[in-house]
Protein backbone atom coordinates (compact mmCIF):
# COMPACT_ATOMS: atom_id res chain seq x y z
CA UNK A 1 0.00 0.00 0.00
CA UNK A 2 2.79 2.40 0.95
CA UNK A 3 4.48 1.57 -2.36
CA UNK A 4 1.32 2.46 -4.29
CA UNK A 5 1.06 5.81 -2.51
CA UNK A 6 4.74 6.54 -3.16
CA UNK A 7 4.22 5.80 -6.88
CA UNK A 8 1.67 8.65 -7.00
CA UNK A 9 3.99 11.22 -5.39
CA UNK A 10 5.51 13.29 -8.21
CA UNK A 11 9.06 14.54 -8.48
CA UNK A 12 9.55 17.79 -6.57
CA UNK A 13 6.60 17.30 -4.22
CA UNK A 14 6.58 18.57 -0.63
CA UNK A 15 4.97 15.86 1.48
CA UNK A 16 3.88 15.46 5.09
CA UNK A 17 3.47 11.90 6.38
CA UNK A 18 1.18 11.10 9.30
CA UNK A 19 2.36 9.11 12.29
CA UNK A 20 2.43 5.29 11.93
CA UNK A 21 1.85 3.38 8.67
CA UNK A 22 2.01 6.53 6.46
CA UNK A 23 5.65 6.97 7.58
CA UNK A 24 6.48 3.89 5.44
CA UNK A 25 5.78 5.83 2.24
CA UNK A 26 9.19 7.52 2.49
CA UNK A 27 10.93 4.18 1.92
CA UNK A 28 9.26 3.59 -1.45
CA UNK A 29 9.87 6.84 -3.36
CA UNK A 30 10.84 5.63 -6.86
CA UNK A 31 14.42 6.23 -7.99
CA UNK A 32 14.96 9.47 -9.81
CA UNK A 33 12.33 11.46 -7.90
CA UNK A 34 13.30 14.12 -5.37
CA UNK A 35 10.59 14.34 -2.72
CA UNK A 36 10.97 16.62 0.32
CA UNK A 37 9.37 15.45 3.56
CA UNK A 38 8.12 17.99 6.08
CA UNK A 39 7.58 17.15 9.71
CA UNK A 40 5.35 19.64 11.51
CA UNK A 41 7.59 19.95 14.55
CA UNK A 42 9.94 22.08 12.49
CA UNK A 43 11.97 20.31 9.79
CA UNK A 44 11.77 20.43 6.00
CA UNK A 45 14.01 17.77 4.49
CA UNK A 46 13.49 14.93 6.93
CA UNK A 47 15.74 11.94 6.21
CA UNK A 48 15.59 8.32 7.36
CA UNK A 49 16.04 7.07 10.93
CA UNK A 50 19.61 7.52 12.23
CA UNK A 51 22.12 4.72 12.69
CA UNK A 52 21.60 3.07 16.08
CA UNK A 53 23.57 4.95 18.72
CA UNK A 54 23.64 8.27 16.82
CA UNK A 55 20.09 9.38 17.75
CA UNK A 56 19.72 13.05 18.76
CA UNK A 57 16.80 13.70 21.14
CA UNK A 58 16.56 17.21 19.66
CA UNK A 59 16.16 15.91 16.09
CA UNK A 60 12.82 14.10 16.01
CA UNK A 61 9.70 13.78 13.88
CA UNK A 62 6.05 14.44 14.69
CA UNK A 63 5.79 10.94 16.16
CA UNK A 64 8.65 11.96 18.50
CA UNK A 65 10.98 9.39 16.93
CA UNK A 66 14.62 10.15 16.11
CA UNK A 67 15.19 11.13 12.47
CA UNK A 68 17.94 12.71 10.37
CA UNK A 69 18.05 15.87 8.28
CA UNK A 70 19.02 15.58 4.61
CA UNK A 71 21.57 17.94 3.12
CA UNK A 72 19.65 21.07 2.15
CA UNK A 73 17.21 20.69 5.07
CA UNK A 74 15.78 23.63 7.03
CA UNK A 75 14.66 24.06 10.64
CA UNK A 76 11.94 26.52 11.64
CA UNK A 77 9.59 27.35 14.48
CA UNK A 78 6.04 26.04 14.87
CA UNK A 79 4.20 29.06 13.44
CA UNK A 80 6.31 28.89 10.25
CA UNK A 81 5.78 25.14 10.10
CA UNK A 82 2.02 25.49 10.27
CA UNK A 83 2.11 28.41 7.82
CA UNK A 84 3.52 25.84 5.36
CA UNK A 85 0.63 23.51 6.20
CA UNK A 86 -2.27 25.96 6.63
CA UNK A 87 -1.06 28.29 3.89
CA UNK A 88 -1.38 25.61 1.21
CA UNK A 89 2.34 25.16 0.57
CA UNK A 90 2.48 21.39 1.18
CA UNK A 91 1.44 19.31 -1.85
CA UNK A 92 0.43 16.00 -0.30
CA UNK A 93 -0.34 14.69 3.17
CA UNK A 94 -0.73 10.96 3.82
CA UNK A 95 -2.79 10.10 6.89
CA UNK A 96 -4.35 7.09 8.56
CA UNK A 97 -8.09 6.90 9.18
CA UNK A 98 -10.66 5.50 11.53
CA UNK A 99 -13.44 6.37 9.07
CA UNK A 100 -13.78 8.12 5.70
CA UNK A 101 -17.19 9.09 4.34
CA UNK A 102 -18.53 9.06 0.79
CA UNK A 103 -18.15 12.85 0.77
CA UNK A 104 -14.53 12.74 1.89
CA UNK A 105 -15.14 13.54 5.55
CA UNK A 106 -12.34 12.16 7.69
CA UNK A 107 -12.42 10.89 11.28
CA UNK A 108 -9.00 9.96 12.61
CA UNK A 109 -8.41 11.65 15.97
CA UNK A 110 -10.97 10.52 18.53
CA UNK A 111 -13.41 7.72 19.26
CA UNK A 112 -15.51 10.24 21.14
CA UNK A 113 -15.69 7.91 24.16
CA UNK A 114 -16.40 9.72 27.40
CA UNK A 115 -13.27 8.62 29.27
CA UNK A 116 -10.84 8.97 26.35
CA UNK A 117 -8.19 11.68 26.63
CA UNK A 118 -8.87 13.93 23.65
CA UNK A 119 -5.70 14.64 21.64
CA UNK A 120 -5.77 16.21 18.17
CA UNK A 121 -2.20 17.28 17.37
CA UNK A 122 -1.82 18.67 13.85
CA UNK A 123 -4.41 16.50 12.05
CA UNK A 124 -7.08 19.20 11.67
CA UNK A 125 -4.50 21.70 10.36
CA UNK A 126 -3.16 19.21 7.81
CA UNK A 127 -6.56 18.32 6.34
CA UNK A 128 -7.61 21.98 6.23
CA UNK A 129 -4.48 23.27 4.53
CA UNK A 130 -2.61 20.65 2.49
CA UNK A 131 -3.45 20.56 -1.26
CA UNK A 132 -4.12 16.80 -1.51
CA UNK A 133 -5.08 14.45 1.31
CA UNK A 134 -4.32 10.76 0.74
CA UNK A 135 -5.59 8.18 3.21
CA UNK A 136 -3.64 4.99 3.75
CA UNK A 137 -5.60 2.42 5.73
CA UNK A 138 -6.80 -1.16 6.01
CA UNK A 139 -10.12 -1.44 4.19
CA UNK A 140 -11.96 -2.61 7.31
CA UNK A 141 -11.43 -2.53 11.06
CA UNK A 142 -9.91 -5.51 12.87
CA UNK A 143 -13.48 -6.62 13.58
CA UNK A 144 -14.31 -6.49 9.85
CA UNK A 145 -16.45 -3.32 10.00
CA UNK A 146 -16.17 -0.99 7.00
CA UNK A 147 -13.94 2.07 7.50
CA UNK A 148 -15.29 3.67 4.33
CA UNK A 149 -18.84 4.63 5.26
CA UNK A 150 -21.80 6.69 4.09
CA UNK A 151 -21.44 8.99 7.06
CA UNK A 152 -18.76 9.08 9.81
CA UNK A 153 -19.96 8.21 13.30
CA UNK A 154 -16.70 9.22 15.03
CA UNK A 155 -15.90 12.93 15.62
CA UNK A 156 -14.64 14.53 12.40
CA UNK A 157 -11.11 15.75 11.71
CA UNK A 158 -12.39 17.67 8.71
CA UNK A 159 -15.34 17.83 6.30
CA UNK A 160 -14.92 16.95 2.61
CA UNK A 161 -11.13 16.90 2.85
CA UNK A 162 -10.06 13.49 1.48
CA UNK A 163 -8.96 13.18 -2.17
CA UNK A 164 -7.90 9.55 -2.46
CA UNK A 165 -8.02 6.37 -0.34
CA UNK A 166 -5.45 3.56 -0.59
CA UNK A 167 -6.45 0.32 1.13
CA UNK A 168 -5.33 -3.30 1.03
CA UNK A 169 -8.23 -3.94 -1.39
CA UNK A 170 -8.49 -0.90 -3.66
CA UNK A 171 -7.57 2.64 -4.64
CA UNK A 172 -10.63 4.87 -4.43
CA UNK A 173 -11.01 8.52 -5.43
CA UNK A 174 -13.42 10.84 -3.68
CA UNK A 175 -15.18 12.71 -6.50
CA UNK A 176 -18.08 15.14 -6.73
CA UNK A 177 -20.16 12.18 -7.95
CA UNK A 178 -19.13 9.88 -5.10
CA UNK A 179 -16.53 7.17 -4.50
CA UNK A 180 -14.84 5.92 -7.66
CA UNK A 181 -12.78 2.72 -7.59
CA UNK A 182 -9.66 3.25 -9.72
CA UNK A 183 -7.86 0.00 -9.00
CA UNK A 184 -8.38 -3.25 -7.08
CA UNK A 185 -5.70 -5.44 -5.53
CA UNK A 186 -4.67 -8.61 -7.39
CA UNK A 187 -7.23 -11.37 -6.85
CA UNK A 188 -9.87 -8.97 -5.49
CA UNK A 189 -13.13 -8.29 -7.33
CA UNK A 190 -15.06 -5.02 -7.46
CA UNK A 191 -17.99 -6.86 -5.85
CA UNK A 192 -15.84 -7.83 -2.87
CA UNK A 193 -14.61 -4.25 -2.41
CA UNK A 194 -18.22 -3.02 -2.56
CA UNK A 195 -19.31 -5.67 -0.05
CA UNK A 196 -16.70 -4.50 2.48
CA UNK A 197 -17.53 -0.82 2.00
CA UNK A 198 -20.30 1.04 3.83
CA UNK A 199 -21.00 3.44 0.95
CA UNK A 200 -21.87 3.08 -2.73
CA UNK A 201 -18.88 2.67 -5.08
CA UNK A 202 -18.70 3.07 -8.82
CA UNK A 203 -16.42 0.91 -10.91
CA UNK A 204 -14.17 3.31 -12.80
CA UNK A 205 -11.14 1.11 -13.26
CA UNK A 206 -10.80 1.99 -16.95
CA UNK A 207 -10.97 5.79 -16.78
CA UNK A 208 -8.30 6.81 -16.15
CA UNK A 209 -5.83 4.05 -15.35
CA UNK A 210 -3.94 4.43 -12.07
CA UNK A 211 -2.10 7.52 -10.86
CA UNK A 212 -1.77 10.66 -12.89
CA UNK A 213 -4.03 12.07 -10.18
CA UNK A 214 -1.25 14.47 -9.28
CA UNK A 215 -0.01 15.47 -12.70
CA UNK A 216 -1.23 18.97 -11.99
CA UNK A 217 1.02 19.46 -8.97
CA UNK B 1 24.02 48.34 30.33
CA UNK B 2 21.67 45.59 29.34
CA UNK B 3 22.45 42.27 30.94
CA UNK B 4 19.61 39.76 31.02
CA UNK B 5 21.63 37.00 32.59
CA UNK B 6 20.10 35.60 35.77
CA UNK B 7 22.29 34.06 38.46
CA UNK B 8 20.40 30.77 38.77
CA UNK B 9 17.30 28.93 37.60
CA UNK B 10 15.78 29.68 41.03
CA UNK B 11 16.36 33.43 40.62
CA UNK B 12 15.02 33.27 37.05
CA UNK B 13 11.59 31.94 38.08
CA UNK B 14 11.31 33.66 41.50
CA UNK B 15 8.53 36.10 40.51
CA UNK B 16 6.14 33.58 38.89
CA UNK B 17 2.97 34.17 40.87
CA UNK B 18 0.03 31.96 41.81
CA UNK B 19 -2.56 31.98 39.04
CA UNK B 20 -0.05 32.94 36.32
CA UNK B 21 -0.34 31.80 32.71
CA UNK B 22 2.93 30.11 31.77
CA UNK B 23 3.92 29.01 28.27
CA UNK B 24 6.36 26.11 28.29
CA UNK B 25 8.33 25.31 25.13
CA UNK B 26 9.00 21.87 23.76
CA UNK B 27 7.55 19.24 21.49
CA UNK B 28 7.79 16.07 23.52
CA UNK B 29 11.20 16.27 25.13
CA UNK B 30 12.80 18.28 22.31
CA UNK B 31 13.12 21.83 23.62
CA UNK B 32 11.53 21.11 26.99
CA UNK B 33 13.19 23.41 29.58
CA UNK B 34 13.44 20.76 32.30
CA UNK B 35 15.69 22.70 34.69
CA UNK B 36 13.41 25.79 34.61
CA UNK B 37 10.35 23.58 35.18
CA UNK B 38 12.05 21.90 38.15
CA UNK B 39 12.92 25.35 39.54
CA UNK B 40 9.23 26.25 39.22
CA UNK B 41 8.36 23.11 41.20
CA UNK B 42 10.82 24.16 43.94
CA UNK B 43 9.38 27.68 43.83
CA UNK B 44 5.86 26.32 44.31
CA UNK B 45 3.57 28.75 42.43
CA UNK B 46 0.12 27.18 42.14
CA UNK B 47 -3.12 27.43 40.21
CA UNK B 48 -1.16 27.91 36.98
CA UNK B 49 -2.54 27.84 33.46
CA UNK B 50 0.10 26.13 31.33
CA UNK B 51 0.30 26.43 27.55
CA UNK B 52 2.41 23.65 26.06
CA UNK B 53 2.01 21.25 23.13
CA UNK B 54 2.07 18.12 25.33
CA UNK B 55 1.68 17.25 28.99
CA UNK B 56 5.05 15.65 29.70
CA UNK B 57 6.15 12.09 30.30
CA UNK B 58 7.13 10.03 33.31
CA UNK B 59 7.37 11.98 36.56
CA UNK B 60 9.89 14.65 35.60
CA UNK B 61 9.65 18.05 33.89
CA UNK B 62 6.15 19.16 32.91
CA UNK B 63 4.57 15.90 34.11
CA UNK B 64 6.13 16.49 37.55
CA UNK B 65 4.80 20.07 37.66
CA UNK B 66 1.31 18.69 36.95
CA UNK B 67 1.74 15.82 39.42
CA UNK B 68 2.74 18.36 42.07
CA UNK B 69 -0.73 19.91 41.80
CA UNK B 70 0.52 23.28 40.54
CA UNK B 71 -1.41 23.29 37.25
CA UNK B 72 -5.13 24.10 37.22
CA UNK B 73 -5.52 24.13 33.45
CA UNK B 74 -3.62 22.91 30.38
CA UNK B 75 -3.95 24.50 26.96
CA UNK B 76 -2.42 22.01 24.52
CA UNK B 77 -2.85 19.99 21.33
CA UNK B 78 -1.76 16.52 22.37
CA UNK B 79 -2.08 15.65 26.07
CA UNK B 80 -1.26 12.00 25.49
CA UNK B 81 1.94 10.21 24.58
CA UNK B 82 4.08 7.26 25.47
CA UNK B 83 4.93 7.30 29.19
CA UNK B 84 2.33 9.97 29.87
CA UNK B 85 0.32 8.90 32.91
CA UNK B 86 0.13 11.94 35.16
CA UNK B 87 -2.16 14.12 33.07
CA UNK B 88 -4.61 11.37 31.99
CA UNK B 89 -4.98 10.26 35.60
CA UNK B 90 -5.77 13.76 36.94
CA UNK B 91 -7.97 14.59 33.94
CA UNK B 92 -10.12 11.48 34.46
CA UNK B 93 -10.51 12.43 38.15
CA UNK B 94 -11.62 15.93 37.12
CA UNK B 95 -8.65 17.49 38.93
CA UNK B 96 -7.31 19.42 35.93
CA UNK B 97 -8.97 21.37 33.11
CA UNK B 98 -8.09 20.94 29.45
CA UNK B 99 -8.49 23.33 26.54
CA UNK B 100 -7.73 21.22 23.47
CA UNK B 101 -6.43 23.26 20.51
CA UNK B 102 -5.30 22.00 17.09
CA UNK B 103 -1.51 22.27 16.95
CA UNK B 104 -1.37 24.84 14.12
CA UNK B 105 -4.09 26.91 15.75
CA UNK B 106 -2.15 26.77 19.02
CA UNK B 107 1.01 27.99 17.28
CA UNK B 108 -0.85 30.73 15.41
CA UNK B 109 -2.70 31.86 18.56
CA UNK B 110 0.66 32.22 20.30
CA UNK B 111 2.22 34.01 17.31
CA UNK B 112 -0.79 36.32 17.05
CA UNK B 113 -0.68 37.08 20.77
CA UNK B 114 2.96 38.04 20.47
CA UNK B 115 2.29 40.20 17.42
CA UNK B 116 -0.56 42.20 18.98
CA UNK B 117 -3.29 40.47 16.97
CA UNK B 118 -6.32 39.79 19.22
CA UNK B 119 -8.04 37.27 16.93
CA UNK B 120 -7.91 35.73 13.48
CA UNK B 121 -9.85 33.35 11.22
CA UNK B 122 -8.67 29.87 10.19
CA UNK B 123 -10.14 26.95 8.25
CA UNK B 124 -8.70 24.48 10.76
CA UNK B 125 -11.40 22.67 12.79
CA UNK B 126 -14.36 23.99 10.75
CA UNK B 127 -17.10 21.36 10.83
CA UNK B 128 -15.65 19.60 13.89
CA UNK B 129 -16.47 19.61 17.62
CA UNK B 130 -13.49 21.91 18.26
CA UNK B 131 -15.27 24.71 16.34
CA UNK B 132 -18.42 24.43 18.45
CA UNK B 133 -19.57 27.74 19.90
CA UNK B 134 -16.98 29.72 17.94
CA UNK B 135 -17.76 32.53 15.51
CA UNK B 136 -17.81 31.43 11.84
CA UNK B 137 -17.21 33.72 8.87
CA UNK B 138 -17.15 33.01 5.18
CA UNK B 139 -14.45 34.46 2.93
CA UNK B 140 -14.46 33.67 -0.81
CA UNK B 141 -16.99 30.86 -0.26
CA UNK B 142 -14.98 29.05 2.39
CA UNK B 143 -15.86 28.90 6.08
CA UNK B 144 -13.41 29.96 8.75
CA UNK B 145 -13.55 29.89 12.54
CA UNK B 146 -12.43 32.75 14.77
CA UNK B 147 -9.62 32.00 17.21
CA UNK B 148 -8.15 34.33 19.81
CA UNK B 149 -4.52 35.34 20.15
CA UNK B 150 -2.88 33.91 23.24
CA UNK B 151 -0.63 35.81 25.65
CA UNK B 152 1.07 34.71 28.83
CA UNK B 153 2.61 36.18 31.95
CA UNK B 154 5.71 34.03 31.58
CA UNK B 155 7.37 31.72 29.08
CA UNK B 156 9.93 29.02 29.92
CA UNK B 157 12.07 28.24 26.88
CA UNK B 158 15.16 26.18 26.10
CA UNK B 159 17.77 27.55 23.69
CA UNK B 160 21.21 26.50 22.54
CA UNK B 161 23.02 29.84 22.69
CA UNK B 162 22.25 33.25 24.17
CA UNK B 163 24.01 36.57 24.71
CA UNK B 164 23.43 39.26 27.36
CA UNK B 165 20.89 41.00 25.07
CA UNK B 166 18.81 37.85 24.99
CA UNK B 167 19.48 37.04 21.34
CA UNK B 168 18.89 33.32 20.86
CA UNK B 169 19.89 30.41 18.66
CA UNK B 170 18.18 27.03 19.03
CA UNK B 171 19.15 23.44 18.28
CA UNK B 172 17.43 21.57 15.43
CA UNK B 173 13.81 20.55 16.15
CA UNK B 174 14.15 21.76 19.76
CA UNK B 175 13.29 25.22 18.36
CA UNK B 176 9.57 24.40 17.91
CA UNK B 177 7.47 26.73 20.13
CA UNK B 178 10.41 28.65 21.65
CA UNK B 179 10.54 31.71 19.36
CA UNK B 180 6.78 32.37 19.38
CA UNK B 181 6.43 31.79 23.13
CA UNK B 182 9.19 34.33 23.78
CA UNK B 183 7.12 36.80 21.71
CA UNK B 184 3.83 36.09 23.47
CA UNK B 185 4.98 36.25 27.10
CA UNK B 186 5.38 39.45 29.10
CA UNK B 187 8.40 37.83 30.76
CA UNK B 188 10.28 35.24 28.69
CA UNK B 189 12.72 33.17 30.72
CA UNK B 190 15.30 31.21 28.74
CA UNK B 191 17.68 28.45 29.74
CA UNK B 192 20.59 28.28 27.30
CA UNK B 193 23.36 25.72 27.05
CA UNK B 194 25.89 28.34 26.16
CA UNK B 195 26.28 32.05 26.98
CA UNK B 196 28.31 34.00 24.44
CA UNK B 197 29.70 37.52 24.14
CA UNK B 198 27.50 40.04 22.30
CA UNK B 199 29.42 39.53 19.08
CA UNK B 200 29.21 35.76 19.49
CA UNK B 201 26.08 35.32 17.38
CA UNK B 202 26.13 36.56 13.79
CA UNK B 203 23.14 38.97 13.46
CA UNK B 204 22.15 37.04 10.31
CA UNK B 205 21.76 33.91 12.43
CA UNK B 206 19.78 35.30 15.37
CA UNK B 207 16.51 33.33 15.57
CA UNK B 208 14.89 35.14 18.50
CA UNK B 209 15.92 38.82 18.74
CA UNK B 210 16.72 39.84 22.33
CA UNK B 211 13.78 42.26 22.59
CA UNK B 212 11.49 39.23 23.13
CA UNK B 213 13.59 37.85 25.99
CA UNK B 214 13.69 39.04 29.61
CA UNK B 215 16.04 36.61 31.33
CA UNK B 216 18.69 34.11 30.40
CA UNK B 217 20.12 31.47 32.68
CA UNK B 218 22.89 29.09 31.70
CA UNK B 219 22.24 25.37 32.02
CA UNK B 220 25.32 23.94 30.39
CA UNK B 221 24.33 20.28 30.62
CA UNK B 222 20.55 20.01 30.56
CA UNK B 223 19.00 16.70 31.52
CA UNK B 224 17.24 14.75 28.78
CA UNK B 225 13.68 13.86 29.66
CA UNK B 226 13.69 10.42 28.02
CA UNK B 227 16.86 9.51 29.92
CA UNK B 228 15.33 10.54 33.28
CA UNK B 229 12.15 8.60 32.45
CA UNK B 230 14.19 5.53 31.49
CA UNK B 231 15.98 5.74 34.84
CA UNK B 232 12.60 5.92 36.59
CA UNK B 233 13.43 9.33 38.08
CA UNK B 234 10.83 11.37 39.88
CA UNK B 235 11.00 15.11 40.68
CA UNK B 236 11.27 16.42 43.34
Amino acid sequence: MARLVAADVPDGAYVNLGIGIPELVAQFVPDGREVIFQTENGLLGMGPAPVLGTEDPELINAGKKAVTAISGAAYFHHADSFAMIRGGHIDICVLGAMQVSAEGDLANWSTGEADAIPAVGGAMDLVAGVKKIFILTEHTTKAGEPKIVACCTYPLTGKAVVDRIYTNLAIIDVTAEGLAVREVAPGVSFAEVQEKTGAKLTDERQIPKTSGVNKDL
Amino acid sequence: MINKRAASVAAAVADIHDGATVMIGGFGEAGSPIELIHALIDHGARNLTVVSNNTGSGRVGLAALIANGQVAKMICSYPRSTNSMVFPELYRKGCIQLELVPQGTLAERIRAGGAGIPAFFTATSVGTVLAKGKELRSFSDRDYVMEYGLRADFALVKAEKADRHGNLVYNKTARNFGPIMCMAARTAIVQAKEFVEVAGIDPENVVTPGIFVSRVVVVAQPAQESQLVKEGRCYP
